[in-house]
Formats: C-alpha cells, structure tokens, sequence
C-alpha cells in the first residue's frame, strides 16, 4: 500500500442505510431536546418519513439496477489512476439482492413502528415507561402512574434497521460483522422493554444477549480464522483464493463453519435456536414482530451472500454443513411446535421451522453453481415469511386477557384464552387465519408461493431430501397451525386445551396458573389495524396474483 | 319440398353446413338472458319483490315465447341450407388445448324447442300464478321456474357438448330446487298426498342422485370426444376451418367402437335426465313437487332433454348401430315398464308420471331407430309437451278442488262438477291414447309404423319385436289413461266427507283450454298421416337438423293392418277400463283391494326401490361404511399416529428448553463440535 487514494463514494446507492441510520440519530437528538408530551409524535414522524424516504432511494437504485446486465454495484470504489478502472474497496455493495431485502427489511420496520406506536385508550402502549426500574418496585410505579413514555424505542429500531439494511449489503467479512452488532445491540436492549412481565422480559434480554454474545464471538473467531488461511476479507478475494490450494483449508473449513454458526445463531437454526422461544416470549410483542421478521430477512440474505459469493466453491465441502442444519432445524420447528400451549411460543418455533425450509433453499444451489434459483426462492420465502409474521404478532399484541372490572390487561398469550376468538372478533381471526394458513402453506395464500419457490429450487438442483423432508415437516408443523385456526372458530369441538403453562424463570419452573378463560382484543387508536390489514392483503395478494412480484424479485437478480 | 327431400336424401353423410345468424336469431342469446334475469332479480330482491315477483315471472318467458316466435318465423322464410344458424357469443374457455367459445346453435331442432319451452312454460307460469296463490314464497317459486327455463333454454341451445351440459346441470338443479320446493314445515300451504317436509326433501335428494349417475356417463362421453377428435362443439364456427364433433364423425374421425362407446355413455345421461330404464325410479318420487312443476318439468320439457340429446348426437348414432340399438331396447323396455306401473296407480300424479315415462320410452325407441326415428320422436315429443301438461295442468286443477287429494279412489264423477277440467283433460285422454284425429294419433302411430319398418334394424326379426311392443305399449296406454280418466270424473262419487269440489278460477283453466286445443289440433297440422307418404310439416320442418326420414320408413307389415289393428286394441282396453272403472255399475274400492302378484307388483313401481336398494344402496352403504371405517381406523389413525408421534418427540425436545442460559450456551458449543465433526468427516469420507 503505497498511499490512501480517496475512496469514490456512490452516495446515491448508500442513500437508503444513511437515510435510516441518520434518522436515527436525529431520534436521539430528539429525546434529548423536544419536551417530552411531544417526544412521541415527533419520533413517529421521523421514524415513519426515514422509513419511507429510505423506500423511495431503494427505488431509485432499483431503477438504476435495472438498467444494468448482471453486475452489481459497489458502493464505495477506488478509482485506479494506471488503468482508470476503478476498483471496489470492499465495505458495501447493492446488487438486486441487497435492494430486495433491504426493501422488505424497511416495510417491515415501518409496519412494526406502526405498530409500536398504537396505544389502547388508556394511552399504554407496549413498552415499559421506565427501563432502568428494578421489576415491581415503586420507582417503576411512580412512572406508571405518571403515564411517561418511552420513546427511546424509535431510535433504537432504527439503528437495528440500519443494521438489517447493511448487513444483508456487506461485501467483506469486517463490514458484516459490524453491522450484525449494530443490528443485534438494540435488539438486547428492546427485548427488555415490555410493559407487562417485567421480569420475563428482562430474563429474555439478558439471555439474547448472552448467547448473542456467545455467537458473534464464534462469528469474529471465524472471520479471523478465514483471513489467516486466504489472507482476505473480502468477499470477492476469499473467493479467489479458495479456489487455489495453499494447505490451510482446514483452516478456512474451520473457520468458514464458526462464521455461518454465528449465522445460523442469527437465523434461529437448530441448535442455536434455544434463545429464540425464550426471547420471542419475554420481548414485547411489536418487537419481537419487528425481529423475527427483520433479523432473519438481513441474516439469511448475509448467509447467501457468505455461500453464494464469498465460497461459491467450497459447496463441495460444507454443503453437508447446511444440509444437516436445514433438516435438524425443520424436523425440530415442526415439531416442536406442536406442543406449543404459548402463542409467542408456537410463532417462535414456527419461524425455527421456517427458517429450515429457506436453508433447504440456501443448500439447494451451491455447488451446482446455480446462482439465481436458490437465492430468488430464498426472498420470495422471506418476503411471504416477513409479512404473516408481523401480521400474526401484531394480532398477538392485540389480543389481551380481560381483568375484573372488564377492562383489559396484559396480552392473552395462553393458546386456551384463544377459543371462540373467531365468535368474538371475527376480523381478528380471520386476518389470523390468513397469516396461520400462510405459515402453513396453504395455496392462494403467500406462504404457498414461498414454500413452492424454495422446494422448486431444492428439487431442481437435485436435492430432493430436502424437499421431502421438508414437504412432511410442513405437513407436521400445519397441525399446529389448524389446531389455533380450529380453536377460534370451534372453541367446543377441539380437545380441551391444559391451562396454560408459563414458563416463567429458569430451571424448567413451570407455573400452571388460572387465567380468565376468554381474551377479547383491545379497543387501540388504529395504527396496528393498518399493519394488520396490509399485511393480509399483501399475504392473499401475493398468494392468488404472484406473478408480478416474483417476476421483479427475478429480473433485478440476474 | 322437393329441395328439401333432396337436400335430406342420405342423412348423416354429409357434414351440416352452420351459418352466421343474421336477423332475429342473432339475439337467440336473449331467449336465455330474459329468464336468467329474471331469476336472478327476484332471488336477489327477496322478499322486496314479493307482491311483484310473479308478474315478473310470467313476463320473462313470454317475452322470450315472443322472440322465439319471431325466430321460427325468420328461419321458415330463409333457404333449408340457411336454417342452421350459429350465433357466436364469446370465448369461454380458453386453457391449452380445449378452446372452446360459448355459442348458440340456432336450427329448426332447437328453435321447435325453444317453442315448446317458452309457449308451454308460459302457460304454466300463468297458471302458476293462480295455484300458487297461498303460498308465501310465491316469488321463490317463480324464480326457480325462471332459472329451469333459462337453463332449459341453454341446454337446447348450445353448440357444444359442455354448453349442453351446463344446461343439463341447471335443469337439474332448478328439478331438485323444484320438487324439495315444500321441504319447510312453514311452507305447508300445500300438501302433496300428505307428504311431509322430510319426504319431500327426500324425493328431490332421490331426483339429484339418480341425474348424479347419468350426468357421469355425460362426463365421460365428454372426455372421450375431447381426447378422440380434440373437441366438444357441435359444429365449427361458421367461417373458419375449425371443425365440430358432428363435422369429424361424418368423416370416420372415430371408430365405431368409440362412436358405440361414446353412444351409450349418451344415453347413459339421457335415462338419468329422461328416468329411462334402469334409472327411472325418480320420476314417481318427483311428483313431490308443485304440480306445475310436474307439468313443465317433469312431463313437457327437462324430462325430454335425454331424447334431445340423443336426437341431437345424431351423427354420432349414425355411426354406431349397436348404441343406437341399445336406445331402442332401453325405450322399449322403459315404455312397458311405465305403462305396467300405470295401470295400477292410485296416485293420479304418478299415474301420469308413469305415463310420462312410458311416452318418452316411445320417443327414445323412435330415436333409436335412426334416420327414420329421429324426426318422429321429436314430432312425438312436442305433441306430448301438450297433452300431458295439459293434463298435469287438469290433475293440478282436480287437486285444487279435492283438498290436495292425490288418490284417485277417492275421486269419482268429478266431470260435473268442473266442466273445463273435464273437457279439456278429456282431450288430453284422447290424444294420448292416439283417438283417430287427435294429436296422439298421429305422433304415436308413427312410431308405431317405423317401429315395423324393416330397414331400421340390421336383424329380420327385430321390427316384429319392436312393433309389437309398441302396440302392446298403445294397448296399455289406451287402459291406464281411461282409467285414469274414468276413477277421476266418471263413476260414483267417492269423495271424502267434507270435500266441495269446485271449478279451478279462470288463469288455471285458460292455460288449460289453449293445451287442450294443442292436444286436439296440433297432430293433424303438424304430424303425419298413417297412411300417406307425406312425413308432415313438423318433419319436414326439422329436416335439415335432423334429416329426412321419409326414404326410410318401409313397414313389415301394411299400414292398415297396424293402424287398425293398433284401433282395436285401443278399442278393446277402452271398453275394458270403462267396465271396471267407468260405469255406474263400476265398483272402485276407496281402499286398494287385494290384487294378483303382478298388481300388487305393478303398485310398487315393479319393485324398482327394493332393486334399487338391493343391488345399488345396501352394497353403496355397505361400501361407504367400510370406507368409513378404513378411513377412521387406517387413515385417521395413521394420521392422528402420525401427529401422536411428532407430539411425543415434540415433549422430548422441549426438554432441553430448560430456561438455563448456561445450558443454552453449552448446546451451541456442543452444536459446533459435532458440526465440525460431521463436515469432517464428510471430507474423508
């Protein structure tokens, strides 16, 4: 390295993750000037004009994408002053990949603000007024009737969007990692939030943290591991350098499979997967949409990228790695998700089991070489996956268990509290059929779309296990789904649910407590109904008229 | 006539030319549209439409009468070559190789029944009017008599095999709307012979299921044409080169074996439609309905459709003798069989459903009988539309008057009481036990003759079978009917205590007055002479659908012998109904008495139920419960196993889901190593 030559800087193309992440900081501005009655309103507004603004320069470089033929473009290049050829310096890049994720990463954003955002008439909404407070005491109480808000949360989901957006867009392997704690760390801290189980809550933080923790470590480890073998850490040049033996490959095949644990940690393959119904159960609700859609949108697109681009090669060797992760992580979701008594819970192994089926896909291309299928299947999967997502656990955050004097408390999270539920609120449980026939598959419905995507792309690269396996995992986990679909409408008929069992601490403590048997769904000012109704249009829509979408998701791929 | 002899000279043979409507047959799509939404209004209005929805209902198939009128009209005054008018409406269906476009086959064939749907159903809409006065859901029957002739209207009208089928179902469905029409306890304005909500509901469930098993052979014949000549439509359009199932056949497109195949897949569908034998046994069961219901649907029209289908698959019979054969057996059979069961019913409705059944056996023989049948059968057919609605029109009226008294033990000299009923069901007697003038006389008794005629068979001795049947069949016919006729207004009275009878108001008995004109004049202006070579305006008008069967028809025997010998049957079973059943000295028990085998028989519709059940519903339930059982114990259980088992290994992978953080950690640490070993070991191995 002779000197710094200046880095040419395509602002236009990094438009979307500045635009996000600048809002953010703008929240945290706010939170420390605006007078705290119009806190809320002000970071909504910013939150929500960020978001779609970020969509609007998604757009943009979509357009630009589009008129160009199978390159992507870097972000940041160096120009070269011999040659004039200008060179990527790594960091960031935008290709139809990065655009797609990126876009669905910030509509599930503005979807989960939204949500956040709706209060009940009580003006409550899901976030605990003070953090710091130890569970219970009269600190905690002294804020509670005070009605403060904690408005810190808009700021924080947008750092994690930032993060989403530039993790699914990282061309080197430092890059990634930064964004994978720029996403994680506000997630920690969200998960803590909740209004209602406090200490629930807190667990869940704490131990996403811990093992979050424990995973990025074998993530660095990896990395660094990779660099001492190839030398590299970009993308493009471990690709190269795989590609010629220099007897390190146990190395880099060591270091390769630490780096996608720390992926598959991210993902909630098993078995990393054991913070996931714990942290799913104690984050509030709108965040916990927020990341299981989010995260696993950005991780997934990160872990084709790490397969697809950085060792398009080495199928051979750790297709194997993949192929073991994708059929543990589907015959566990599906079935662990049958004895399921917890909402939170059931939709936590849910998307375990879902993102079983998007490795099938993410397995089903390398080595052959296919670069388009697997990774077309692998967003279409995660865009139906995303959308009954959000819509399932806003309805979550909604549904809530009826207190003495008939007012409304906490979220009805007892699968039992759910029966009948179709009598007494039929919009609400039919918009939550939707979204349990789209987890199931169901045809018309966008989940059937994803679910024919990645095992087309499975069984057209040859790996037919995969799609059987999953075909009958599928299968299994649909029980669970027609079992809720089945208590909403025919709360008599189905066998009698055991009271609810809430695991409340550590040490396999289960409480069997008594609940008020019937939940009703909570009077708000609406913005949750918006999410919940865009959300099953967009998941019918695309389930009966798909042919646009996935046509579009195709052409800025190639 | 002479071009249109000529042009008719070997039916079959040459392929019909369709043209494109031009005139008032370009807007044959209205005849359908204008019941269709009529329908359509006063279902959707409910009970808003109420104190109008009637007269809606009666101008709808007026209307299209109008327009059909104005066709016929159109049609008589263009060239033979010019009648067959196709009017092409839209693509329909459009996926991959089966495209087919909804069409209309305007030609002398469906226009006669365009005719005889509109002007009869009129009728009775009007006569509805005045029966259904009583009942609150007035509007509800008219608009399922609207929705039968719209899809009446289809079924002769379409230029396709599937088109015909879309017919075929609705008519199907408008029946079993129709005769379940009284299943509700409130809805007993009425009561049929005593028959409850449930028994109703029952009949119109026995109607739907035994259609279910002819529309399967419908199917079936559908399939075949569509995998053998790669189409459903009658015709190609007018125009273009496509060419129609008609077109190809002429050509020996299909073998004669298929051409049999598809043949009696045919008339599978039409004994189902028609209740030819072995599935006729709904048609009795049927009379559950509205009696004007039983009048339009189950005598005049829908029950004819199997006969139209048959006659309008012509060339496709023409190409299979065998099938065509096997159409006249089954007519043969059915018209013995219903004239059997007729002679012993009490129930004037199935007495004359009997009867039904019987006249169409007659037309499906004459079908059968091939290019000299074809035209006779439908000649036939419209003839009957008149008197047997004229004469469920008269036993609706006789109802009307005797509390809804279905038995005719209890009936007796009604004929002075209601001289309108009387006279114009005397009509109807007459014309159907073929009186020498009326309209029976002429339709049927040439059946009879080209049922003697020797080249319609391949066999020397099959039109003295078919001959003889056909007159034994007229022998029965004349016996029933008289008794039928005599139980109800002749004789003593023997009516129930209480029972006023009284004439029907006057829209009950002007529709009956214009059928019974139909029944008096309509064979000798349409029909043939026995004894002349002139085939009648009817068949020269259907000639260039159906072709001509004047070359054809060369009988066994002389015509006088089997018009006069066909007299004195009718003569001698007249006389003998009139003694038992007709004269004052006649002794008719109110209760039926203790009768030969063959009564008691023929009062059980032959037994057709307990065959039924044997052969078809105990193994069918019998069937159905092992399936029951398989399902629940093999399939369910694999099933419920199956979920069983995943929940079972489910608890067990709960269990490492202990809420320890450590344990959490420590699994992904394990999950590691033993990933690592694994792509190891994959890399030696």
């Amino acid at each position: 390295m002779t000197g710094f030559d200046t880095p040419q800087v395509d602002w236009a193309l990094v438009a979307p993750v500045l635009i996000v992440l600048g809002a953010a900081v703008v929240g945290v501005l706010l939170e420390a000037f605006v007078p705290a009655a119009a806190r809320r309103v002000a970071q909504l507004g910013v939150s929500v004009t960020a978001s779609v603004a970020a969509l609007g320069a998604i757009g943009w470089s979509w357009h630009r994408l589009n008129g160009i033929d199978g390159t992507a473009l870097y972000a940041m290049v160096t120009p070269d002053s011999l040659t004039g050829f200008a060179a990527p310096l790594g960091a960031l890049v935008v290709d139809g990949m990065t655009l797609v994720s990126q876009a669905i990463v910030v509509v599930v954003a503005l979807l989960s603000v939204l949500v956040m955002a709706d209060r009940t008439a009580s003006r409550e909404d899901a976030f605990t007024p003070m953090v710091s407070a130890v569970p219970g005491s009269q600190y905690e109480q002294l804020a509670t009737s005070r009605r403060m808000q904690q408005t810190e949360v808009y700021p924080l989901v947008l750092f994690a969007t930032g993060g989403m957006m530039v993790f699914s867009a990282t061309a080197d392997l430092l890059t990634m990692f930064v964004a994978l704690e720029v996403l994680s760390l506000p997630l920690y801290l969200l998960s803590g939030m909740a209004r209602r189980r406090r200490l629930q809550s807190q667990e869940a933080s704490l131990k996403y943290f811990l093992l979050g923790s424990f995973a990025s470590a074998l993530f660095i480890f990896g990395a660094a591991l990779i660099y001492g073998s190839t030398g590299s850490l970009s993308f493009t040049e471990i690709a190269a350098a795989t590609v010629s033996p220099n007897g390190l490959e146990k190395l880099l095949l060591v270091g390769v499979l630490l780096l996608m644990v720390g992926l598959f940690f991210k993902v909630g393959a098993v078995p990393f997967h054991l913070w996931t119904p714990d942290v799913y159960q104690g984050a509030p609700t709108p965040i916990t949409g927020f990341m299981a859609a989010g995260t696993k949108v950005a991780a997934f697109v990160a872990l084709v990228r790490v397969v697809y681009v950085m060792l398009p090669g080495m199928g051979w060797d750790l297709a194997v790695l993949v192929w073991t992760v994708a059929i543990a992580t589907m015959v566990v979701g599906s079935v662990a998700v049958l004895v399921q008594n917890d909402i939170k819970r059931l939709l936590a192994y849910s998307s375990v089991a879902h993102a079983g089926f998007v490795l099938t896909a993410v397995a089903a291309g390398w080595g052959t070489g296919d670069k388009t299928d697997g990774p077309w299947a692998v967003l279409v999967y995660l865009l139906a996956y995303a959308l009954a997502t959000v819509g399932a656990f806003t309805i979550v955050a909604l549904v809530r268990e009826r207190s003495a004097d008939g007012g409304t408390t906490g979220e009805a999270t007892a699968l039992s509290q759910w029966a009948g539920l179709g009598r007494t609120n039929p919009v609400i449980a039919g918009c939550f059929t939707v979204f349990l026939l789209s987890f199931a598959g169901i045809p018309l419905t966008a989940g059937f779309v994803g679910k024919f995507a990645v095992f087309a792309a499975a069984v057209q690269a040859g790996a037919w296990p995969l799609a059987l396996v999953g075909v009958l995992a599928s299968a299994v986990a649909a029980f669970a789904y027609f079992k809720v679909i089945v208590l909403m409408y025919f709360p008599g008929r189905d066998a009698k649910v055991e009271d609810a069992e809430i695991n409340t601490g550590a040490g396999g403590a289960t409480v069997t407590m008594a609940r008020p048997k019937a939940a009703t769904v909570v009077a708000t000012q609406g913005w949750a109904a918006v999410t919940i109704g865009v959300c099953a249009l967009l998941s019918v829509l695309l389930g009966i008229l798909p042919g646009g979408v996935l046509t579009a998701i195709n052409n800025i791929l190639l | 006539m002479t071009t249109l002899t000529l042009f008719a000279a070997v039916p079959g043979a040459e392929a019909a030319e369709t043209v494109k409507a031009t005139g008032p047959a370009s807007a044959a799509l209205w005849l359908i549209l204008l019941p269709a939404l009529s329908a359509a209004l006063l279902l959707l209005l409910g009970r808003r439409a109420d104190r109008w929805g009637h007269l809606l209902g009666v101008v709808a198939p007026v209307a299209s009468c109008v327009l059909g009128f104005v066709i016929a009209i159109q049609l008589l005054g263009l060239d033979s070559s010019e009648r067959l008018q196709h009017v092409d409406v839209g693509s329909w269906i459009d996926a991959g190789a089966l495209n087919l476009r909804f069409g209309l086959l305007v030609d002398p064939l469906s226009v006669t029944f365009v005719m005889l749907i509109t002007f009869v159903g009129s009728l009775i809409h009007i006569y509805s009017v005045a029966y259904m006065e009583h009942d609150i859901n007035r509007r509800r029957f008219f608009a399922y008599l609207n929705l039968f002739v719209a899809a009446m209207l289809t079924l002769v009208l379409a230029d396709s095999f599937l088109l015909l089928f879309f017919g075929w179902e609705g008519v199907g469905l408008a029946s079993y709307l129709l005769i379940g029409f009284w299943n509700h306890e409130v809805d007993h304005g009425h009561k049929v012979g005593g028959a409850t909500a449930m028994e109703n509901s029952v009949a119109s469930k026995k109607a739907f299921v035994a259609n279910r098993v002819g529309d399967l052979g419908m199917i079936v014949a559908m399939g075949l044409l569509f995998a053998q000549l790669g189409t459903v439509a009658f015709h190609g359009r007018p125009g273009t080169h496509e060419a129609g199932v008609f077109d190809l056949v002429g050509h020996g497109d299909l073998s004669t074996a298929m051409a049999t195949g598809i043949g009696l897949m045919l008339l599978l569908a039409a004994c189902g439609k028609s209740a030819q034998f072995p599935l006729q046994s709904w048609l009795g069961d049927a009379m559950a309905g509205p009696t004007p219901v039983s009048a339009l649907i189950h005598a005049a029209t829908m029950v004819t459709a199997g006969v139209y289908l048959v006659v309008r698959s012509q060339p496709l019979f023409d190409q299979a003798p065998n099938a065509r054969l096997v159409v006249a057996i089954v007519g043969a059979v059915t018209l013995l069989y219903g004239a059997i069961v007729g002679c012993a019913k009490d129930d004037i409705k199935k007495a004359l459903a009997a009867s039904t059944m019987s006249q169409i056996g007659y037309m499906m023989l004459a079908a059968g009988l091939g290019p000299v049948g074809y035209a006779i059968a439908i000649v036939h057919l419209v003839g009957h539309g008149f008197f047997k609605a004229g004469m469920f029109l008269g036993a609706g009226s006789v109802m009307h008057a005797m509390d809804d008294e279905v038995n005719m033990r209890k009936f007796g000299n009604l004929g002075r009481r209601m001289m309108f009923t009387y006279v114009t069901f005397g009509m109807g007697w007459l014309a159907i036990i073929g009186f020498p003038g009326l309209t029976g006389f002429f339709t049927k008794d040439s059946i009879i003759e080209a049922a003697f005629s020797s080249n319609a068979y391949e066999q020397s001795w099959q039109p003295y079978v078919f001959g003889t049947v056909t007159m034994v069949g007229a022998a029965l016919t004349a016996f029933y009917m008289s008794r039928l006729f005599f139980m109800t207004f002749e004789g003593r009275a023997r009516w129930e205590p209480g029972t006023h009878p009284h004439e029907s108001p006057r829209l009950m008995t002007w529709p009956m007055v214009v059928l019974a004109v139909g029944s008096l004049g309509f064979g000798a202006f349409f029909g043939k002479m026995p004894w002349s070579h002139w085939n009648g305006r009817l068949s020269d008008w259907l000639a260039p659908s159906v072709g001509h069967p004047h070359e054809h028809a060369t009988p066994v025997v002389a015509w006088p012998i089997i018009t006069f010998g066909t007299m004195i049957l009718v003569g001698l079973a007249l006389w003998l109904a009139w003694t038992r059943f007709g004269s004052r000295a006649a002794q008719v028990p109110r209760e039926a008495p203790p009768a030969s085998p063959l009564v008691v028989a023929a009062r059980k519709d032959l037994y057709q139920d307990e065959v039924n059940n044997g052969l078809l519903v105990i193994p069918g339930t019998y069937a159905t419960r092992a399936l029951v059982f398989t399902d629940g114990v093999v399939v369910d259980g694999a099933v419920r196993g199956v979920a069983r088992g995943a929940v079972a290994v489910g608890d067990q992978a709960r269990r490492p889901q202990t809420g320890f953080v450590r344990q959490y950690a420590a699994t992904m640490a394990i999950g590691v190593v033993v990933l690592i070993i694994i792509v190891l070991a994959a890399q030696i191995i």
